[in-house]
C-alpha cells in the first residue's frame, strides 16, 4: 500500500465528509434548538441541485446558477417552514416525522413534474473541471478540491456565527432555554424561521455541489440523508462540533472502507472470500461505527449540552 | 338432404357469430413494454420507449389489421418492480407480449413469470447467461444478445493487439459477472484485478483512486446507462484518460457521448450494431430516428425497434389470430423481418447468431458531437457459449 494512494483516499474520504457536514450541520441545528425531526432536510439538498442547475443553463454563468440555486433554496426552506413547520414544533416527534415525510413526497414529485423523472446531468465550467498535479503521479481532480476548500471555510464560518456573534449566542442561548429568551424580548420565533432557512440553505449547497459529480434527479436528496443520519448521531445531535467531527469519521470510514477492506481481507482470506465479503463489509462499516459509539456513549462523540 | 329451416339458419349465424365473439373481443394486440424510465439509468428507457413508437409508426399501429396497444412500465433497475409490474401487466392489462427490460437481474425475475403465465417474453437488451443454457424457454425470445457475446468481441480485440495486464471494472449484478466471464473467455493475458462497484453507483472516484496504484497497462470496464455517462466523466476529470488506455462494452454510446463529448473520444467498444450499419432497415431506422426525436437512437433502442418487427412478423405469420402460441414460435424462430442489423438466424436457444463488429468514436460532423463508426467485423455469425446446454433443439 503506498503512501499516495492512502494520502489521495484521504482527500476522496475529506471531500464526502465535508458534503456530509454541509448537510449534517442545518439538520443537527434544527433538532437540537427547535427539536424539530426533519426528514425532509434532504429535499432541500434536492432543490438546490435542481435550482443551481436551472440558473446555471439558463444565466450559462455557473457562479451565478451557484449564487441563484443558494438564495432560492432559503426561500424555499423560509417559506416551508411559514406553512407547514412552524405548526409542528408543539407536536410529537412521530407527528414531525410524518408530516415531514409528506414533504419529501411533495418535493419529489413536484421535481418529477418541472423537470421529469429523468437524471439531469450537468457540466462543469472549463475553470472548474479538468484536474491538478498535487506531487508527481497524483494527480487529483480540481472540483473536488473546490468542494474541499468551499466546505471548510463553510464550517470555519458557521463556528465564526455561532461562537462568536449576537446571532450565534441568541441560537445558543434559544436551545438552552426558549421561554427565558422570548422573555427577555427576543423574536423566537424569527429566529427560527431564520434559522431554518439556512440550514436548508446549506443542504442546497451540498446539493448543487454534488450535482456535476452525482447525478440531478427527484429523490437524490434522501441516498445522502440515511448517512446524515447517521453522522448526527455519531457527532451527538444538536451539535455543530459534532456534526463536523461525525461527518468527517464517516466520510474517511465510507471511502476507506471502500478501497482497503477488500485488499485487507484478501491478505488473511481466500480472493473469492474476500471478493464476496469485502464490499458486503464495507457498505456496512458506517452502521457499525453507529452502533459501537450508541454502545458507547449514546450521547454522541460531542454532546451539545453535556 | 332436408331443407335447412330459417331457425336453423338462425341458429347456425349464433353460433358463428358466438365463435366470432373471442376474435370480436380481441381487436387488439396487447405488448407490455417494461424498461426503466425514472432515476439516472431512466435515459436507457427513453431511447426504448421511442423506438418502440417509432416502429409502431412505421407499421402504421397495426398487426396484421389489428390494433396495437403498448403499456409502459417503470422497473426503477429494481427486479422485485420488474416482477410486480409485469404480474399488472398480465393480470390487469392482458397483455399478449411482455417486452423490453434492460437489466439482466431484472430479466431473471420477470421472464419465467411471463412464461409460466404462457405468454411470450421478447426481451430487448438484458441477455442473461441463464435464460440462453438451462433456463431456455420456447416463448422467451430476445433481439439483443447474450451478455457474454460482446465483451468475447472485446476481449479478442485485445488478445489479438497483445495487450496484457488490463484492470477489469463492472457492476456488481448477474450481466457484470457475465461481461466479465465473456472477456475472460477470449482474453487470455493477465488480470491486474477485478473490481466490482454497486450497482446504479454515481461515484467512482475511491475506485479509480485504486486503479491508479495499481499501474495496469490497460482498463476494461462494464458500465451501461448513467453509469457509464459517470465513470467516463471521472475517469476523465481524474486525469485517467491519459494514462491508461480504457477498452468498454456498453458504456461509451450515443446516449453517453452526448453528457461525455470529448471525453469519448478514441474510445473503442465492440457491438453488434451501429448507426452506420449499411443496410436498408437501419437506415430508415436512423434517419427516421433523428427525424422525429432530434438525436442519433442507440442500440438499446435498435434492438427494442426489432422486438416490436419480431412480434409483428409472428403476429401476421398466424394472421392476427394470437391463441395460436405454437405458430408464432415457429414464425418468430425465422427472424423473417427487416433487422436494424440486417439479417440474422435463431439459434435453438432463441438468441441470435450475428456479426460483432469494433467500433471507434471518432469526431462528428462540425458543431456535432462525436459519433460512432465500424473499424472492422471481429466475429462473424457469432453462437453464444450456452446455447449447449439448453434442452431445445
Amino acid at each position: 500500500m503506498n503512501l499516495f494512494l492512502v494520502l489521495e483516499q484521504a482527500l476522496n474520504g475529506l471531500q464526502l465528509g465535508v458534503m456530509l457536514f454541509l448537510m449534517a450541520a442545518g439538520l443537527t441545528l434544527v433538532f437540537g434548538i427547535m427539536n424539530l425531526v426533519n426528514l425532509a432536510h434532504g429535499s432541500f439538498y434536492m432543490v438546490g441541485a435542481y435550482l443551481a442547475t436551472y440558473f446555471y443553463q439558463a444565466t450559462g454563468s455557473y457562479l451565478l446558477g451557484v449564487l441563484l440555486g443558494l438564495a432560492g433554496t432559503l426561500v424555499v426552506g423560509i417559506a416551508v417552514e411559514l406553512v407547514a413547520l412552524r405548526t409542528l414544533y408543539e407536536r410529537e416527534h412521530l407527528d414531525q416525522v410524518l408530516a415531514t415525510f409528506g414533504l419529501i413526497l411533495f418535493f419529489n414529485e413536484l421535481a418529477a413534474m418541472i423537470w421529469g423523472r429523468a437524471a439531469i446531468y450537468t457540466t462543469l465550467p472549463d475553470y472548474l473541471s479538468g484536474h491538478v498535479e498535487l506531487f508527481a503521479g497524483l494527480r487529483y481532480p480540481l472540483y473536488r478540491l473546490v468542494i474541499i476548500a468551499v466546505g471548510l471555510a463553510v464550517a470555519g464560518l458557521l463556528w465564526f456565527v455561532v461562537a462568536r456573534t449576537r446571532l450565534g449566542m441568541l441560537i445558543r442561548a434559544g436551545a438552552s432555554n426558549r421561554a427565558m429568551v422570548a422573555a427577555l424580548g427576543v423574536n423566537v420565533r424569527r429566529l427560527y424561521t431564520l434559522v431554518f432557512g439556512f440550514g436548508a440553505a446549506l443542504a442546497g449547497l451540498a446539493g448543487l455541489m454534488s450535482g456535476p459529480i452525482h447525478v440531478v434527479q427527484p429523490g437524490m436528496g434522501e441516498l445522502i440523508l440515511i448517512e446524515v443520519f447517521v453522522v448526527i448521531v455519531i457527532g451527538g445531535i444538536g451539535s455543530i462540533r459534532g456534526a463536523l467531527a461525525g461527518a468527517l469519521i464517516v466520510g474517511m470510514a465510507d471511502t476507506l472502507g471502500r478501497a482497503f477492506v477488500r485488499p485487507m481481507l484478501a491478505t488473511v482470506l481466500s480472493t473469492t472470500a474476500a471478493d464476496t465479503a469485502g464490499p458486503a463489509l464495507a457498505s456496512m462499516l458506517i452502521y457499525l461505527l453507529m452502533a459501537i459509539v450508541l454502545a458507547l456513549k449514546p450521547q454522541g462523540l460531542f454532546p451539545a449540552r453535556s | 338432404m332436408r331443407q335447412k329451416t330459417p331457425s336453423t339458419v338462425a341458429i347456425g349465424f349464433a353460433a358463428a357469430l358466438l365463435a366470432a365473439g373471442p376474435a370480436l373481443a380481441q381487436q387488439k394486440v396487447k405488448i407490455g413494454f417494461i424498461t426503466t424510465l425514472s432515476g439516472p439509468q431512466g435515459v436507457v428507457g427513453e431511447y426504448m420507449r421511442n423506438s418502440v413508437e417509432l416502429a409502431l409508426d412505421h407499421l402504421g399501429r397495426k398487426m396484421a389489421g389489428l390494433d396495437v396497444e403498448v403499456i409502459y412500465g417503470d422497473d426503477q433497475v429494481k427486479p422485485d418492480v420488474g416482477k410486480q409490474v409485469a404480474d399488472e401487466m398480465l393480470k390487469k392489462h392482458q397483455v399478449d407480449f411482455v417486452a423490453g427490460i434492460i437489466w439482466s437481474n431484472v430479466m431473471l425475475a420477470v421472464a419465467p413469470t411471463v412464461t409460466d403465465a404462457g405468454k411470450f417474453m421478447i426481451g430487448t437488451n438484458a441477455g442473461p447467461h441463464e435464460l440462453a443454457g438451462k433456463m431456455c424457454n420456447e416463448l422467451f425470445f430476445t433481439t439483443s444478445w447474450q451478455n457474454d457475446d460482446t465483451p468475447e468481441a472485446m476481449g479478442k480485440v485485445m488478445q489479438d493487439q497483445g495487450i496484457t495486464d488490463v484492470y477489469v471494472m463492472a457492476p456488481n449484478y448477474a450481466a457484470g459477472k457475465d461481461m466479465v466471464n465473456g472477456f475472460k473467455r477470449s482474453y487470455k493475458g493477465r488480470i491486474v484485478d477485478e473490481v466490482y462497484t454497486r450497482l446504479g453507483q454515481t461515484d467512482y472516484q475511491a475506485e479509480l483512486s485504486q486503479l491508479r496504484s495499481k499501474n495496469p497497462k490497460a482498463v476494461f470496464v462494464f458500465y451501461p446507462g448513467g453509469m457509464g455517462i459517470s465513470f467516463l466523466r471521472q475517469y476523465s476529470e481524474a486525469g485517467l484518460r491519459g494514462q491508461f488506455p480504457l477498452y468498454s462494452v456498453y458504456t461509451v454510446d450515443e446516449i453517453s457521448i452526448p453528457a461525455v463529448k470529448h471525453a469519448a473520444l478514441g474510445q473503442y467498444e465492440t457491438r453488434y450494431w451501429s448507426p452506420d450499419l449499411k443496410n436498408p432497415a437501419n437506415q430508415k431506422y436512423v434517419a427516421d430516428y433523428r427525424k422525429k426525436y432530434g438525436k442519433m437512437p442507440v442500440f438499446y433502442g435498435a434492438q427494442s425497434y426489432d422486438g416490436i418487427l419480431l412480434i409483428d412478423s409472428a403476429v401476421r405469420a398466424v394472421k392476427g389470430k394470437l391463441s395460436d402460441k405454437k405458430g408464432m414460435v415457429a414464425a418468430m424462430k425465422k427472424a423473417d423481418f427487416a433487422s436494424t442489423r440486417g439479417k440474422f438466424s435463431y439459434n435453438t436457444n432463441h438468441f441470435p447468431i450475428q456479426n460483432f463488429y469494433l467500433l471507434k468514436t471518432v469526431t462528428g460532423p462540425a458543431g456535432q458531437d462525436p459519433v460512432m463508426e465500424i473499424q472492422k467485423t471481429v466475429f462473424t455469425n457469432h453462437k453464444d457459449s450456452y446455447a449447449k446446454e439448453c434442452p431445445m433443439k
